[in-house]
């Protein structure tokens, strides 16, 4: 069993809890153990970072510390919003003294101490490239052919840095869905930002963001969207009426994690990868 | 938070705030970059918000080299950004455009020059409310709270969603406070003590 220090994030304890459930399902069938950092907090995300980039840097720091304690040389992030701003903070740690110092400080005045020893990775990241093509080919007990699947990996993935695959053209989760049998449609807005929070602040601006990805999905013709972050998925399947609407044009499409397509080909049931939590209509892609 | 109109900056102010922003762009990995933008246009071209900015991001790096930030503050075009990074990933001058509209809507904050999209800001504050509460994000409480601030009327148009959500169970009824929440109160105020952004 391999181990990882596992940061679900909060959106994944309740709202999007079918993507943390799946996940550490199929991880388990891979022999990989995601366990979960113990009384992690908020990573500070995009929202917090826009008020005190400090503050921001001290609550990511806190949750690497957490996972150094207890062992951890890596620490695994399922939402792309986590995993950037938990990047970012081990990457200013070691390159900048000052802010080095402050976190320092800051964490000492609750008793913790972080010695920059934890890799933040993205949960698609780990789960492709650390089991690697044979190891994911060996569970597959029911493969997903004739699936046609877009593989949506949003903003986040391989930015801003690049590391965990190419910021442009990112193709991690169309090699992952050849494995499980099926395959990916050409998705040229792979990348494309959905809109994130503007959804709220902004909805014109998110709807036509949100809206264009779902539009070039159907245009072609994909069976669902795959994605690899709780909020990419919230803005793709629980708006999509509401967009059609405004737009004047069908936009239903099923939008499912891609831990659940995996957790499918791997012989889970339904339930196991929490189907009956989706918001639409999922029935032929993981019945 | 503070609200209302936006305010004017007098010319003391702009100077200082001018001083301020690139003190702290310097403190970003590669901020020093900002003085080597081409004008490319390269950000603007990729922006997927820039068709909305009064000020896109390459104009935003011409006005701050012409120590003209003020104008860019008052409006909205910083709050229209979604963190998505594809200015910073295909700048050629290998400027970190997002981690400057983050330090740009700091600064608009702080001095409440709250722009036509105060929303924004809204929820990053009441973001940070709640998480400074209970260690972690409840979305629910979050929500609720934004658009009792900004439009209550909105709310009613997320019903049918907060319906569908509830009936699959995926409503976050009640909020999980962390085992750890004194110390990590304690670490922000120290970097509130210290005066760090
Ligand atoms: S970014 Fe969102 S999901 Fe991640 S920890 Fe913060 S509030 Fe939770
Ligand atoms: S695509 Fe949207 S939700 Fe996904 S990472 Fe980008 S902004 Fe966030
Ligand atoms: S892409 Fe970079 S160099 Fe080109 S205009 Fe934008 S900031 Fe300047
Ligand atoms: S990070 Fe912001 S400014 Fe840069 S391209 Fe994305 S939305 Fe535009």
């Amino acid at each position: 069993m391999r181990r990882y220090g596992y940061f679900p994030g909060c959106s994944l304890m309740v709202t999007n809890r079918a993507y943390s459930i799946s996940a550490t399902r199929v991880a388990r069938e891979l022999g990989v153990e995601l366990a979960e950092v113990s009384d992690w907090n908020c990573c500070g995300a995009t929202a917090y970072l826009a008020l005190s980039e400090a503050k921001a840097f001290v609550m990511s720091a806190r949750n690497l510390a957490l996972a150094e304690a207890e062992g951890h040389d890596t620490l695994v992030a399922a939402c792309s919003g986590c995993y950037v701003v938990l990047r970012k903070t081990g990457k200013y740690l070691d390159e900048k003294p000052a802010v080095r110092s402050r976190v320092t400080k800051a964490l000492a005045a609750g008793d913790m101490t972080y010695n920059r020893t934890v890799k933040v990775r993205h949960l698609l990241d780990v789960l492709v490239n650390d089991c690697g093509e044979e190891g994911v080919r060996a569970r597959v007990k029911k493969p997903l052919e004739g699936l046609k699947v877009a593989a949506y990996y949003g903003c986040q993935v391989g930015r801003p840095f690049g590391e965990a695959d190419d910021p442009e053209f990112p193709v991690t989760m169309d090699r992952l869905m050849g494995w499980l049998g099926a395959t990916t449609v050409d998705f040229p807005v792979r990348a494309a930002c959905c809109g994130g929070l503007t959804m709220t602040t902004e909805p014109d601006l998110g709807m036509e963001m949100t809206g264009r990805i779902l539009r070039v999905a159907r245009e072609r013709g994909a069976d669902c969207i795959a994605t690899a972050c709780p909020l990419c998925q919230i803005n793709l399947e629980a708006y999509q009426d509401k967009i059609g609407r405004k737009l004047g044009t069908d936009l239903r499409m099923p939008v499912v994690y891609f831990t659940q397509l995996m957790g499918r080909a791997f012989g889970l049931s339904s339930q196991e990868v929490m189907a009956q939590d989706s918001l639409t209509d999922v029935s032929a892609v993981l019945a | 938070m503070k609200s209302g109109k936006p305010r004017r900056l007098d010319a003391e102010a702009t100077r200082s705030l001018r001083k301020e922003f690139l003190e702290h762009v310097k403190e970003l990995p590669d901020g020093e970059k900002v003085m080597e933008c081409i004008q490319c246009g390269t950000c603007s071209a990729t922006c997927p918000s820039a068709s909305r900015m009064d000020y896109s991001p390459r104009a935003i790096v011409a006005a701050l080299r012409a120590g003209d930030l003020e104008h860019v503050l008052e409006s909205d075009s910083v709050w229209l950004c979604a963190s998505c990074y594809g200015c910073t990933v295909r700048c050629p001058a290998g400027i970190p455009f997002t981690d400057m509209m983050y330090e740009l809507k700091r600064l608009a904050m702080a001095r409440g020059l709250l722009p036509r999209a105060r929303q924004a800001s809204v929820m990053a504050g009441t973001f940070a409310e709640t998480v400074n509460r209970l260690g972690r994000n409840n979305e629910v409480a979050l929500i609720r709270k934004y658009y009792l601030r900004t439009n209550p009327f909105a709310a009613m148009g997320q019903m049918g969603f907060a319906l569908r959500m509830m009936k699959r169970g995926r409503l976050e009824l009640s909020s999980h406070r962390i085992k750890g929440i004194e110390g990590l109160v304690k670490m922000l105020s120290t970097v509130e003590q210290e005066g760090a952004k």
